[in-house]
């Protein structure tokens, strides 16, 4: 089951001098799973994020990502994994197509295969009028599923998802999650963070985070019963009223 | 290399787009030499010339006629004392003083000889020098005048005066002096800008997970802004060159050679300040007061640095863009070589490598 899992976290810890940000975080991730990475502001997440994605060099503990060694293989993790985050992060004054051939193109696909990929992923997302627009003329919510597609565009084996909704209207964050379960079918994994008890129902396993320790880590029902909650909800206020950290 | 190419040209669209800023980068140096140009070459016009006439004779008043009578200058007359005559120049309205001494016209006839005092305000370096130009030409031409039917002829010599600046320094120099300032304006405000507001907007968070390399991210950013200023350096010398009539003497290639070395100079300034700040108004802010006017009070190119007290002197040894105006204008003006110029040369050399080193540095230390 070994080739299964895609993200192996094993005690991972990140240290900023006396503050430990990440304590210690053990968890495994399955190919063409919805991992949801909740905590409040300032729990860790964004820092154990960042370590997953090779931008941070972890303190201590171990973790590979699409088998590669956090450590010592961030080249070959970036090529792997896709990444959206938050703030809104393509390029306002580029068009949606520059956008798309601008991303296929740093991350070295071929012309022919920027090319295929541009006139399906228009089709797909309904854009093909709005091509040669800028992007900063579209309305947040294609935006938002503009930058899913683009972040997915390299056919990464993973997708990190930094609060990948805020913002967004009810009908807007729906289809989101129908783009979300298509990438997850065609295997690419999902680590998804969000704020959204509703979204995080939609993930296969959740975990919380806690004042930088994982807490937990179960799917939506089975945390549900074991904190005897009706919602998520409940559960993560349980779990967050307990922390010490905020923002 | 496709990568980089593919980052090369979304920052030229994003350049392109952006109309105020293209705006502002072409237009800038064109409308700066061009004010400078003909601020300092037309406005000999109508110039304010104050008289003062100890003589009051025949050959004065005549003389005085003719300068009347021509479109440069407006005569007023005073009766005014050497002393009075500097307060007069520092009220500043007045270009030049013309004075006759009281026996201007005895002098003449007996002498056959004569002398008349132009003082002016060489400040304005330019002007000054055409005044007295088109003064001695009218006086000369006065002479002839006179002189038509004489076997002896009369001699009329003015004497010159050019107050506050008697080697006038500074002619000429606006032309290198505008070049820093512009390579200083595009290479590190535009380039700072340009990378702190990926930071803003949030799109190098996204670089940076992308397997497209750090270094490799800021040196894309950074050559738009070569390539731009490079223009703007050709514009600048086109313009000096056909529109001010002021030649380069020494090698163009040198001068481009040592050009590039100065943007480069100026990128890693522009990359260290990006590096250094989170905000574009901040980045924007460090670049002007930092940079532009550094270079505006120590490049030698408004004042010049033999007349500053020692310590600032000293401080003026370590702006980067003094450096290049010495080079611009001792090639452009000077006609000189590289013989001529290596010790400069290799101190802008020496400060862009420390730049980049510098700003490469902390560059990977925040990635951590």
């Amino acid at each position: 089951m070994q080739d299964d899992k895609v993200i192996v976290c094993e005690k991972l810890t990140k240290r900023f001098g006396d503050f430990i940000a990440t304590n210690e975080i053990t968890f495994d991730v399955h190919r063409g799973e919805i991992f949801g990475f909740l905590g409040a502001n300032g729990a860790g997440k964004t820092t154990a994020m960042r370590m997953l994605c090779g931008l941070s060099s972890p303190s201590s503990g171990k973790a590979t990502i699409a088998g590669y060694d956090v450590y010592t293989q961030t080249e070959q993790i970036k090529k792997n994994i896709g990444y959206m985050s938050q703030k809104f992060s393509l390029y306002e004054n580029l068009t949606v197509r520059e956008n798309i051939e601008f991303f296929g193109g740093i991350y070295g696909l071929s012309d022919e295969r920027i090319q295929s990929k541009t006139e399906e992923l228009l089709q797909r997302l309904g854009l093909k009028t709005e091509a040669n627009k800028l992007v900063g003329s579209l309305p947040l919510g294609w935006k938002q599923k503009l930058s899913f597609s683009v972040a997915v565009l390299h056919e990464p084996k993973i997708v990190f998802l930094d609060e990948p909704t805020g913002g967004v209207d009810p009908v807007t964050r729906r289809q989101f999650w129908d783009m979300i379960y298509q990438a997850a079918d065609s295997g690419i994994t999902v680590f998804v963070t969000t704020h959204y008890m509703d979204e995080a129902e939609y993930c296969n396993r959740i975990s919380i985070m806690v004042d930088g320790r994982m807490e937990v880590l179960d799917t939506p029902t089975n945390l549900k019963s074991s904190f005897r909650a009706r919602s998520m909800d409940e559960v993560f206020y349980q779990l967050a009223r307990g922390a010490k950290r905020g923002d | 290399m496709k990568q980089f190419l593919a980052f090369v040209r979304k920052e030229f669209y994003h350049v392109l787009r952006d109309r105020r800023t293209l705006l502002i980068l072409f237009g800038m140096p064109i409308a700066q030499i061009l004010i400078f140009g003909f601020a300092l070459t037309n406005e000999v016009k109508d110039s304010e010339i104050l008289v003062v006439d100890y003589a009051r004779d025949n050959a004065s008043q005549e003389l005085l006629t003719k300068i009347g009578s021509s479109r440069y200058f407006n005569i007023r007359q005073a009766a005014l004392s050497h002393s009075e005559i500097l307060g007069a120049f520092k009220k500043g309205k007045i270009k030049a003083v013309v004075v006759f001494p009281a026996d201007f016209n005895e002098d003449l006839l007996h002498q056959n000889k004569a002398q008349i005092q132009i003082i002016t305000d060489a400040t304005d370096v330019n002007t000054a020098n055409m005044i007295t130009n088109y003064l001695s030409s009218i006086i000369v031409d006065y002479q002839n005048q006179i002189n038509q039917n004489l076997e002896i002829p009369y001699r009329i010599t003015p004497e010159v005066r050019m107050l506050y600046n008697p080697q006038l320094k500074g002619a000429h120099g606006f032309v290198p002096g505008v070049m820093a300032l512009v390579l200083l304006l595009v290479s590190v405000m535009m380039t700072a800008i340009s990378i702190v507001r990926e930071k803003e907007s949030g799109t190098m968070e996204i670089l940076l997970v992308s397997p497209f390399k750090p270094v490799l991210v800021i040196f894309a950013k950074a050559f738009p802004y070569l390539a731009l200023s490079l223009v703007n350096v050709t514009a600048i010398l086109l313009l000096s060159v056909f529109v001010l009539d002021l030649p380069v003497k020494g090698s163009v290639v040198l001068l481009f050679a040592e050009s590039t070395l100065f943007i480069i100079t100026c990128l890693a300034l522009g990359i260290f300040i990006s590096i250094k700040t989170d905000s574009q108004q901040i980045a924007m802010l460090i670049s002007l007061m930092g940079m532009l006017l550094p270079t505006m009070m120590f490049s030698g190119f408004l004042f010049p640095i033999e007349n500053m007290p020692i310590p600032l002197q000293i401080i003026s040894n370590i702006v980067p863009s003094k450096w290049f105006y010495i080079i611009v204008k001792s090639i452009m003006i000077k006609g000189l070589g590289i013989t001529a110029l290596w010790k400069e040369t290799l101190i802008l050399l020496g400060m862009t490598l420390f730049l980049l080193l510098v700003s490469l540095k902390s560059f990977k230390i925040r990635l951590q």
